[in-house]
């Protein structure tokens, strides 16, 4: 019991932070729905759930969100094992570009998207704006990477003899994948199929872009309900159903999350060179990366077209405030508030989340003490499972008071970035800290080391280089994060995306042509930030 | 690594961080002057800081609010809270304990969201616009800034250049004459979109889904926002639009001026009219700045900005509008109205109706 309460002490300052910057303002929320005018009504709430309207959202989202993780899983298993466990020439750059569609930001990506399948698009003859095809094709874009960086970890560590023994007895490389590899591997595919689903059935911006007005998710549901419709109710209703959904899959995904096994790590095969048999997955891989490129290359060479032929002008404009005064500060400005706010919300992030990992991968004594370190896991995942628009709402009508009055604070946008960047900092950290072996801290306690030492000595060296890659992830995932941050940016101040977003709002013939000049600069910055990650060569980086 | 290095690299880096300024740490939190006795030299000037609450598409040019801060005294802070919708949900859930002063850009559509919400306090602007702005119910609250009408525009060029009219009215775009032209930002996500719609229901009352129906049938385009439409979609707003019908302003023909001629013109018998409002909020720290603003925002010398601010025509019939716009945008005479009170209590059957009619 003294050991339970030590822990729930320690986890005090986390979690008061969670309470106020995101229980207070969801709950006040959700309140608004549950007891309009102050009374109690969940009856009220129960027969949005009925309507046919929302078990058709509901639908839509299920499916959609299945569709594209199986479409990310299928693509993204043969890019895993090309680039993690062959010697392609280029593979570190490739994997670290695999990875900025995951962090660009859901402005840009519909822009490109918009570029590429709009009716006058080089893909325009398909016929798939406007269609569930093109918000698969989004939601698959986004998150091919998640499972390339998740399986492909566990790919690298994956001790290669058992398959070589299976090979040496006769069977075909077929057979040695299907009995052999993917059942080893079965941890981490589902793991990373649970993030992807995740992700995908959460989606807002890329759904609202992409799917237009005809289709509409749970989370662009409850923007329509609370901004559109002011039905606070139902808004709350679906507020209420995807946050159990979301614990659900957390929950699942916590059970069947893959932790490589530090010991093991000595023993990663080096990647071996390329034999005729891997013909598919390359082709497969080359597929993958073409139609990932296609979007972002069709962003690029819009940014170079002015008037019909190819210019810098789109970028020379970025220091000015664009067509009939699109823009309060140029998008230079811009570029340096997003770095700005970045680092305030990269050190938010990464606070919060050692402290979380340290307190969560600790050694449980006893079933108890397990249970109260999974709940509190999963309570710190919670962000990714409530609509920004929820979240924002909430901040202005619960955090409008002395000594909480945060609304005109300038570190309300990191904060929130941070609460949005938390999970993907724990997943990177806590998996290093959850393969420390506990008696390397016993055996500094008993050498004298106060607890402090111990930290300093044991985990500090170990976790030091997935420190530095989270914080590269929570930087990049900052500099794109558009939903929380168009809603709580103030005016004068406004980040990349926000800004980009303002331009494509706004007539005026330069305005749209530095609208992809700002997001092929944002693009870079990510991309090199995401380098340099992957400089670090972080497995579990991103391994939900 | 060893440890001494490593603690040496975390503290300089941190330090760094913290003297470079790249952070926003130590950024002056916004503390707010108090808004004091004006001064005794000049009896009719105010102090301190007014904020302005008002939607995405606003901007104040710095030339301008230098010039309020010198007429006035005070200091304009903007605010911006969304899109339409947005704005309009942030203030009802605001109503008492408002995120601003004064509120800028609440139009017709949603006016009577805040208003019931008890948002704006009581004003009257000592010259208000002409009475045809005004609202019928809340007008002592909201007062009339500028105008504007959503219209259906067409590309004239592709029209010549295929020896065709364009068409003169709403039941035209279901004409199969005029298939695959059209294209329009969806009422439920786009403000125009919403008003091109309430059009509709004002020109075919309650048969307003028999008519979306042909439309759908004559392969109209429904897309996301405006911008999607006329930069996406629009032959005249760019190199790779397909259709040269648009939902668009009356005041776009200014937009595509090509010497001395637009190559866009209005569908003028598909007009319906925006007015936005501004209002004093209702628990305002600084309620007569927000006087003080409202008031400058009715002057000549700021409604006769207003077209090249927000794409809208000013309320005062004396303010100068820039040249383009004088030759180009001709204000709808005539629009279609469907009153607040109405848009209140119906819009939500109306868009569940609308939307689900436009995903089958």
């Amino acid at each position: 019991m003294r050991r339970i309460a030590g822990l729930l002490l320690a986890a005090a300052v986390p979690v008061a932070v969670l309470a106020v910057l995101f229980v207070l303002p969801v709950g006040g929320m959700l309140a608004q729905g549950f007891a309009p005018q102050g009374r109690l009504d969940p009856g009220g709430v129960l027969d949005v759930l009925a309507r046919p309207r929302v078990r058709r959202v509901a639908w839509f989202t299920l499916w959609t969100a299945g569709a594209g993780t199986a479409l990310a899983v299928l693509l993204g298993l043969p890019a895993a094992f090309v680039l993690h466990r062959l010697a392609v020439p280029g593979r570190h750059a490739i994997r670290a570009a695999l990875l900025v569609p995951f962090v660009l930001p859901t402005v840009v990506v519909g822009v490109a998207f918009r570029q590429l399948l709009g009716e006058g698009g080089p893909l325009g003859f398909l016929g798939l704006e406007g269609t569930p095809v093109a918000i698969l094709a989004g939601l698959v874009f986004f998150n091919v990477a998640v499972v390339v960086r998740a399986v492909g970890a566990a790919w690298e560590a994956l001790d290669p003899r058992p398959g070589e023994a299976a090979a040496a007895l006769g069977a075909s490389p077929l057979q040695v994948l299907l009995t052999v590899t993917l059942p080893a591997l079965r941890p981490a595919i589902v793991g990373a199929a649970s993030s992807v689903f995740l992700f995908c059935a959460t989606a807002f911006g890329i759904v609202l872009t992409l799917g237009g007005v005809r289709y509409a998710t749970v989370e662009t549901e409850i923007y329509l309900l609370t901004t559109t419709l002011f039905d606070l109710r139902a808004a709350a209703a679906l507020s209420i159903v995807q946050l159990i959904v979301v614990v659900g899959l957390l929950a699942v995904s916590a059970r069947l999350r893959f932790t490589p096994d530090p010991g093991r790590r000595s023993a990663t095969a080096a990647p071996r060179a390329v034999r005729r048999s891997d013909w598919t997955a390359l082709a497969l891989t080359l597929l993958t990366l073409v139609a990932l490129a296609l979007p972002i290359l069709t962003l690029v060479a819009g940014s170079f077209r002015v008037d019909g032929s190819w210019s810098v002008d789109n970028y020379v404009a970025l220091g000015g405030a664009g067509d009939n005064g699109a823009l309060l500060v140029p998008v230079t400005t811009a570029l340096l508030t997003s770095l700005r706010t970045a680092v305030d919300a990269t050190w938010m992030a990464l606070a919060m989340g050692l402290a979380v990992s340290l307190i969560v991968t600790r050694r449980s004594h006893g079933p108890a003490e397990r249970r109260v370190r999974s709940v509190l896991d999963g309570f710190f995942m919670l962000p990714l499972g409530v609509s920004a628009v929820t979240l924002g709402f909430g901040f202005l009508i619960t955090l409008d008071q002395p000594p909480l009055d945060l609304r005109d604070s300038p570190l309300l946008v990191p904060m929130a970035q941070a609460l949005v960047a938390l999970p993907l900092v724990v997943r990177t950290l806590a998996p290093v800290l959850a393969g420390i072996d506990d008696r390397q801290r016993q055996a500094a306690a008993s050498l004298g080391a106060s607890p402090w030492r111990a930290l300093l000595t044991v985990d500090l060296p170990a976790v030091w280089k997935p420190l530095l890659a989270a914080s590269g992830f929570a930087f990049a995932a900052s500099l794109g994060e558009f939903g929380a941050t168009s809603f709580l940016a103030r005016d004068e101040a406004p980040t990349v995306p926000v800004v980009i977003f303002r331009l494509i709002g706004h007539p005026g013939e330069m305005n749209y042509g530095m609208a992809l000049a700002a997001s092929v600069v944002l693009a870079t910055a990510t991309a090199v930030v995401m380098l340099l990650v992957e400089r670090l060569r972080v497995p579990s980086v991103g391994a939900f | 690594m060893n440890h001494a290095r490593l603690r040496a690299v975390l503290t300089a880096t941190t330090l760094t961080l913290a003297v470079t300024g790249c952070s926003l740490v130590g950024t002056e939190n916004e503390q707010r002057p108090p808004a004091g006795e004006p001064s005794s030299q000049e009896p009719a000037r105010g102090s301190g800081e007014v904020v302005v609450v008002s939607h995405e598409s606003f901007t104040l040019p710095k030339k301008l609010t230098k010039a309020f801060e010198r007429e006035t005294g005070y200091t304009i802070k903007v605010r911006a809270a969304g899109d339409a919708g947005t704005l309009a949900t942030k203030l009802s859930l605001t109503a008492g304990n408002p995120i601003g002063d004064v509120a800028f850009g609440i139009d017709n559509t949603f006016a009577s969201r805040p208003l019931d919400a008890g948002a704006f306090a009581e004003f009257e602007p000592s010259f208000p616009g002409p009475e045809e702005y005004q609202l019928d119910e809340g007008s002592d609250r909201l007062t009339a800034i500028d105008h504007g009408s959503v219209c259906v525009n067409a590309d004239i060029d592709w029209f010549k250049a295929e020896g065709k009219q364009p068409p003169a009215e709403l039941s035209d775009l279901a004409d199969p004459a005029y298939r695959g032209l059209f294209v329009t930002p969806g009422a439920s996500t786009s403000s125009p979109g919403m008003a091109f719609f309430l059009a509709t229901v004002a020109e075919f009352g309650d048969d307003w889904p028999a008519f979306w129906e042909d439309l759908l049938a004559n392969d109209a385009k429904i897309v996301d926002g405006w911008e999607d439409a006329y930069y996406g979609d629009f032959t005249a707003g760019s190199d790779t639009g397909k259709r040269p019908l648009v939902v668009s302003y009356d005041s776009s023909p200014a937009f595509t001026v090509e010497g001395d001629r637009s190559t866009t013109g209005t569908v003028f018998d598909t007009c319906f009219r925006q007015v936005e409002y501004a209002g004093v909020l209702e628990g305002a720290d600084n309620p007569e700045g927000a006087e003080a603003f409202i008031e400058w925002l009715l002057t000549d010398e700021v409604q006769s900005q207003i077209p090249e601010l927000m794409y809208m025509f000013p309320v005062s019939p004396s303010a100068d509008v820039p040249e383009d716009w004088a030759k180009y945008a001709l204000p709808a005479k005539d629009p279609y109205e469907v009153s607040p009170e109405e848009i209140a209590s119906q819009r939500e059957q109306w868009l569940t109706e609308w939307t689900d009619l436009i995903s089958r």
